[in-house]
C-alpha cells in the first residue's frame, strides 16, 4: 500500500509538471527575435538633452528611464544587447547643487531648477506648469559617478562640444567651458564626450546632435548671431547659429570616430523648432482691447500711420513694403502685439530730426517698432512677458504700448536663418549615414506630422499641442515618455530597413505623458 | 489491480473540472474524479450540490461526503509583437466541500452542503504589462444549502432547498497603463470586502426509467452579490487635485453568480456506471463588472459573458468490492467572448480529464481521490476595453488539481 501511494505520488508530480502552460512559439525562445546584421552586446548613445531624458526643464531619474536610449536598450534586449547604465540623477526633483547651493544667473534666478509639473486648481482645472517644490534638489554637480555609462547624452551639448576636451572639467564651470551634467560623468576632468564613448568600444551607437546648434538661438528669441561662415567656435556666444559647415567637420568627426572600430550605429536629423509647443503656444496675437481702448491706441499712432511713414517711404528711409509692415493698427478683440525687430531701419534718429520734430522718447519707442504677424513666433518663457501693466494706469503695457524685446519674438527672418542652417545640417547627417552604410532615422518628418494633426497610435494621437498633445513635456521642448517611445520605433524601423534586424516595438500607450503634482509654492 | 490503477491514472489524465469565467466546478471528489458529471448519479451525499432529489434513493440513512481539491492554476501570456511577457504566481486554492444527508422517512431526506463552486485566484506579477487590468484578484463564494428531498414514487423524486452565500473579494489593479506618483509608482487601487452575503435556491428531479437507468434535473438560481462595505484603497496617486486622493475609501460593486442549469442520465450494467451532464450556464448576467467609489470615482469594465455549456463525461468501473475506479471527460465552453478577454479571469475553451478511485477502508467509511487536468489551447485574445486601449496578445492557462476525501455512510 505504501509503495502504491509511493508511485502515485510520482505519477501526481508527473501530472504537475505536465500542467505548466508552455507556449508553441515561446517569445523567449532564440530566433524569435534578431540583431541581423547588428550587434547591440554594447551599445552607446550619443547626444544633448533629448538623448538623456531631460523632461519638464531638468533631468530627472523616471525621465532617464523614459529616455529612448534607454527604452531601446531593454528592445534591444532581446537580441543579445547588454547592459545598458545610465547617469542617473540623484531624484526625481531633478534641479542641480554645485557645492551645495543652487547655481544662480546673474539675474538671480536657479539656473538648474526642479522640474515642472502641471498645477491645477481646486475645482481640477488645469493652472499650467510650475516649478516641483515638494522636495529639495539633491544631486550635487562635483560628485562623479565615477565608471563608465551607455547614455553618454548630455543636456546643451551642442555639437562641437562632443569632442571638447575639459567639457567635463569642473573648473571650467564658471567660465561656461564645462557642462554640469558632464562634470558628473567625465572619466577625467580633460576627457571629452567622444573620447568617453569611444572608449567603451560600442559595438553600436546612436547619434542625435545638432538640436541645440540651432536651438539655442531660436528659444533665446534670435538674440544670438548667425555664425554661418565662421568656423572659429572660439568666438561663438551660447545663443548663435553654429556654421553649417562646421557643422558638418564637426559631425564628420564624430561619425568617424565611431565607426572606426566596425561599430554599426543610427543617425537622427534634427527636427523644425518652430514646430515646438515652445515656440506655437503663445498666439502671437494675445492682447485683447476693447473697442474704446483700441479708438484711443489708434488715434495715438495716426498721425505716425498716415502721415510719418508714407513720408519716410517717400525719402527713401524706408521701403514702401517696409511702411506698410510698420502700420499700427489696433482692433476691437484680439490684437497682435507690438515687438521690437531688428531686421527694421532704427528711424529714431531721423524722427528726431527737424523735418519730423518727435520726442526723443516717441522716436526710441518707434525706432524699429511693428506689429508681429501670424507668422513670429513668441517664446513659451514670454508669455508672462505680454500685457504687463507696467506703470500700473495703463499707459505702459507690454506688447502694446511697451512693445516686446527681440529675445521675445522669434522673427520670420530669424525663423528663416534657424531653418537654413538647419537644412543644412540635416543634409550633412543624412550623407554621412549614407556614406557609412548607418541607419538613418528622419525624426525631423515624424515630429513634424506630430506637429501637423498629429500621429495616431494605440489608443488616441500624439500631437505638439503642449500639455495636452502627448509629445511634448512642460518646458515644451523635450519629448515626454510617450514621444521617446516613438523615437524608439522609428528607430528600429530605421535600423530594420538598414540592418536587417527584428525586434518588438514599443506601444505608445504604455508610456505616460506630463506629471500633475500640485506640491509647488 | 496495480497497473489497471496506473492506467487510469495515466491515460485518462485525468484533468478537472474548471469551468469558465470564475466557476470553479470541484463539488464532490466522486463527481470530479467522473468528469463532474452527477446530476443522475445515486452515489454519495454529494447529491447535495448535484441533484437533491436524488437524496432519498441513497440506500443508508446516513450519508455524509466531506473533501478537498489542491488547485495548482497557472497562465502564461506573451505579445511576440510587443515582446511582452507574463505567468501568474497563484497559490494553491483549496477549496472545501461537505455534505450530509439523512433520510427522516422513507419518503423524505433532508440534508446539507457547504462548497464553493465559484472563485478566483489569479497572481499576475506586480505592474506587469496588463496590470491597468488586474495585478491581483482572490475571489471566494462559499455555499452553504440545507436541502429536502421527496420520493413521490420509486419512479420520480424532487428536492430542493435554500442558499444562503458569504462571499470575499480582493482585487487590485493599476489605475491605467500611465498614471503614477511624482516618484514614478504606478497608482493602484485595491478593494477589499469579506462577509458579502445573498441568498438563492436550487431545485432538483429525478427519473428512474429502470433500477439501472437515471435522469436528472438542477436548477441552482443566479445570486448577486452586492459588496457594499468594503474598503477600496488608493495608492500612489500624485498629489493633485487632478488625480483622487490616496487612502481608504468605500465602494460598490456587483458581482453576479450565475445561474446553471443541468440535466443528464446515468447508467449502469454490471460493475460499470456510465454518467453524462450536460451544463448550462447563464453567464449573459455578467454585462459588465462596475465599481463606483465613495470619493466620486468611478470604473466601468465591460465583460459581455455569453451563456455557455459544459458536457460532461464520466465512468465508473467497480474493481473489487473495495475499490472504485473512476474517470471522466468534459468540453467546457468559455463565456468570455472575442474582445472581452480580461487577464483576471483568462478562460478560453478547454478539455477536462479527470480520473480517481474509492477504497473502501470498512463498509461504512471509503477514501475519494479525485484529480483533473483541465487543457486549454493557447488562444489569441485581448480586452479591447480600458485605459490605453486594446491589451492583448497570446494566452495559455493549465489547471491541475489532486483531491482526497471521505465517504461515511451508516
Amino acid at each position: 500500500m505504501i509503495k502504491n501511494n509511493i508511485k502515485y505520488l510520482v505519477v501526481l508530480a508527473l501530472g504537475l509538471i505536465a500542467c505548466e502552460p508552455e507556449f508553441d512559439n515561446p517569445i523567449e525562445d532564440a530566433g524569435t527575435y534578431s540583431s541581423g546584421e547588428a550587434d547591440f552586446s554594447n551599445y552607446v548613445a550619443l547626444g544633448n538633452s533629448l538623448t538623456a531624458g531631460l523632461a519638464d526643464g531638468a533631468l530627472y531619474i523616471t525621465g532617464q528611464e523614459n529616455s529612448y536610449p534607454n527604452i531601446l536598450s531593454k528592445q534591444f534586449a532581446f537580441a543579445g544587447g547588454g547592459e545598458f547604465t545610465q547617469p542617473l540623477m540623484a531624484d526625481n526633483a531633478g534641479g542641480l547643487l554645485l557645492n551645495g547651493s543652487p547655481v544662480l544667473n546673474p539675474d538671480g534666478f536657479n539656473r538648474f531648477p526642479n522640474r515642472r509639473v502641471l498645477v491645477f486648481d481646486a475645482d481640477a482645472v488645469p493652472i499650467g506648469p510650475a516649478i516641483y517644490t515638494g522636495a529639495p534638489a539633491t544631486t550635487e554637480i562635483s560628485t562623479n559617478l565615477e565608471g563608465t555609462f551607455n547614455n553618454m547624452g548630455v543636456p546643451g551639448a551642442k555639437s562641437f562640444h562632443l569632442g571638447a576636451k575639459g567639457y567635463g572639467n569642473i573648473t571650467n564651470l564658471a567660465t561656461g567651458r564645462a557642462n554640469p551634467y558632464y562634470v558628473r560623468f567625465a572619466s577625467t576632468p580633460e576627457a571629452s564626450i567622444i573620447e568617453d564613448a569611444v572608449g567603451q568600444a560600442p559595438t553600436f551607437f546612436s547619434l542625435w546632435i545638432g538640436n541645440n546648434d540651432i536651438l539655442s538661438y531660436a528659444t533665446s528669441g534670435g538674440v544670438g548671431v548667425d555664425r554661418t561662415g565662421n568656423p572659429n567656435f572660439q568666438e561663438y556666444g551660447n545663443d548663435d547659429i553654429t556654421d553649417p559647415g562646421f557643422f558638418d567637420t564637426t559631425y564628420r568627426g564624430l561619425v568617424g570616430a565611431l565607426v572606426q572600430n566596425g561599430a554599426k550605429g543610427v543617425l537622427l536629423n534634427l527636427p523644425d523648432v518652430s514646430s515646438l509647443p515652445f515656440f506655437t503656444t503663445v498666439p502671437t496675437n494675445a492682447v485683447p482691447l476693447d473697442a474704446q481702448t483700441a479708438t484711443v491706441l489708434n488715434t495715438r499712432f495716426a498721425l505716425y500711420n498716415t502721415q510719418i511713414l508714407p513720408r519716410l517711404a517717400l525719402s527713401g528711409v524706408i521701403s514702401t513694403e517696409e511702411a506698410a509692415q510698420r502700420q499700427i493698427n489696433f482692433v476691437e478683440g484680439q490684437n497682435f502685439v507690438t515687438i521690437v525687430d531688428e531686421s527694421l531701419t532704427d528711424i529714431s534718429t531721423i524722427l528726431q530730426s527737424p523735418a519730423f520734430g518727435v520726442d526723443a522718447q516717441t522716436a526710441s519707442l518707434l525706432a524699429q517698432l511693428r506689429q508681429a504677424t501670424s507668422e513670429d513666433l513668441i517664446p513659451l518663457t514670454s508669455s508672462g512677458n505680454i500685457g504687463v501693466d507696467l506703470s500700473g494706469d495703463g499707459t505702459l503695457i507690454t506688447g502694446v504700448s511697451v512693445p516686446l524685446g527681440d529675445a521675445d519674438v522669434l522673427t520670420l527672418a530669424e525663423q528663416a536663418l534657424v531653418e537654413r542652417a538647419r537644412l543644412s545640417y540635416n543634409a550633412t547627417i543624412e550623407a554621412l549615414a549614407t556614406a557609412n552604410n548607418l541607419a538613418f532615422y528622419d525624426v525631423a518628418a515624424d515630429l513634424s506630422q506630430a506637429a501637423n494633426g498629429g500621429i495616431p497610435f494605440d489608443s488616441g494621437v500624439i500631437t505638439s499641442q503642449f500639455v495636452s498633445g502627448g509629445g511634448f513635456s512642460l518646458d515644451g521642448v523635450h519629448p515626454t515618455p510617450r514621444a521617446h517611445a516613438l523615437v524608439v520605433n522609428g528607430i528600429l524601423d530605421a535600423i530594420k530597413a538598414t540592418y536587417g534586424v527584428n525586434l518588438p516595438s514599443v506601444n505608445l500607450s504604455d508610456y505616460g505623458t506630463i506629471t500633475v503634482s500640485n506640491e509647488v509654492n | 489491480m496495480k497497473k489497471l490503477l496506473l492506467l487510469v491514472l495515466f491515460v485518462s489524465v485525468t484533468m478537472v473540472t474548471y469551468a469558465g469565467g470564475y466557476r470553479v466546478s470541484v463539488q464532490g471528489q466522486r463527481a470530479i474524479a467522473m468528469g463532474h458529471t452527477g446530476v443522475a448519479v445515486v452515489n454519495s451525499a454529494e447529491l447535495v450540490f448535484f441533484n437533491p432529489a436524488g437524496l432519498v434513493y441513497l440506500e443508508n440513512k446516513l450519508n455524509v461526503s466531506v473533501g478537498a481539491s489542491g488547485i495548482f492554476t497557472d497562465v502564461v501570456f506573451q505579445n511576440e509583437q510587443l515582446g511582452i511577457s507574463a505567468e501568474t504566481d497563484n497559490s494553491v486554492g483549496t477549496p472545501l466541500n461537505v455534505y450530509a444527508s439523512y433520510q427522516v422517512t422513507d419518503w423524505m431526506s433532508v440534508g446539507i452542503g457547504v462548497y464553493t463552486p465559484y472563485g478566483s485566484e489569479v497572481t499576475w506579477p506586480t505592474d506587469w504589462a496588463g496590470s491597468q487590468l488586474v495585478n491581483n484578484i482572490d475571489l471566494a463564494a462559499i455555499y452553504v444549502q440545507p436541502v429536502v428531498s421527496f420520493k413521490l414514487s420509486d419512479h420520480f423524486s424532487i428536492g430542493g432547498g435554500p442558499i444562503y452565500v458569504t462571499g470575499s473579494v480582493n482585487f487590485n489593479r493599476n489605475a491605467s497603463r500611465t498614471t503614477t506618483d511624482f516618484e514614478g509608482n504606478r497608482s493602484n487601487i485595491t478593494i477589499d470586502d469579506s462577509g458579502v452575503s445573498s441568498w438563492g435556491w436550487s431545485i432538483g428531479a429525478m427519473v428512474n426509467l429502470t433500477e439501472d437507468f437515471h435522469l436528472g434535473f438542477s436548477y441552482r438560481s443566479e445570486i448577486i452579490l452586492e459588496s457594499e462595505d468594503g474598503v477600496a484603497t488608493f495608492s500612489n496617486f500624485p498629489n493633485s487635485p487632478a488625480a483622487p486622493p490616496n487612502g481608504d475609501t468605500s465602494f460598490n460593486a456587483e458581482l453576479p453568480l450565475p445561474a446553471e442549469l443541468t440535466v443528464g442520465l446515468s447508467y449502469e450494467y454490471k460493475k460499470w456506471l456510465f454518467a453524462f451532464d450536460y451544463n448550462r450556464q447563464f453567464w449573459d448576467v455578467y454585462e459588465s463588472l462596475d465599481l463606483t467609489f465613495g470619493n466620486g470615482q468611478s470604473s466601468i469594465n465591460p465583460r459581455n459573458y455569453k451563456n455557455s455549456s459544459v458536457y460532461r463525461f464520466g465512468l465508473q468501473y467497480q474493481a473489487t468490492e473495495k475499490i472504485a475506479l473512476r474517470a471522466g471527460y468534459y468540453r467546457d465552453e468559455t463565456p468570455v467572448q472575442p474582445g472581452f478577454f480580461a487577464p483576471e479571469t483568462p478562460r478560453n475553451d478547454s478539455d477536462g480529464f479527470s480520473g480517481g478511485f474509492s477504497f473502501a477502508i470498512t463498509p461504512k467509511l471509503a477514501i475519494d481521490a479525485s484529480f483533473f487536468y483541465l487543457r486549454f489551447e493557447e488562444v489569441e485574445e485581448s480586452y479591447d476595453f480600458g485605459d490605453g486601449g486594446s491589451f492583448g496578445g497570446t494566452y495559455k492557462s493549465s489547471a491541475f488539481a489532486p483531491g482526497l476525501g471521505l465517504t461515511y455512510k451508516m
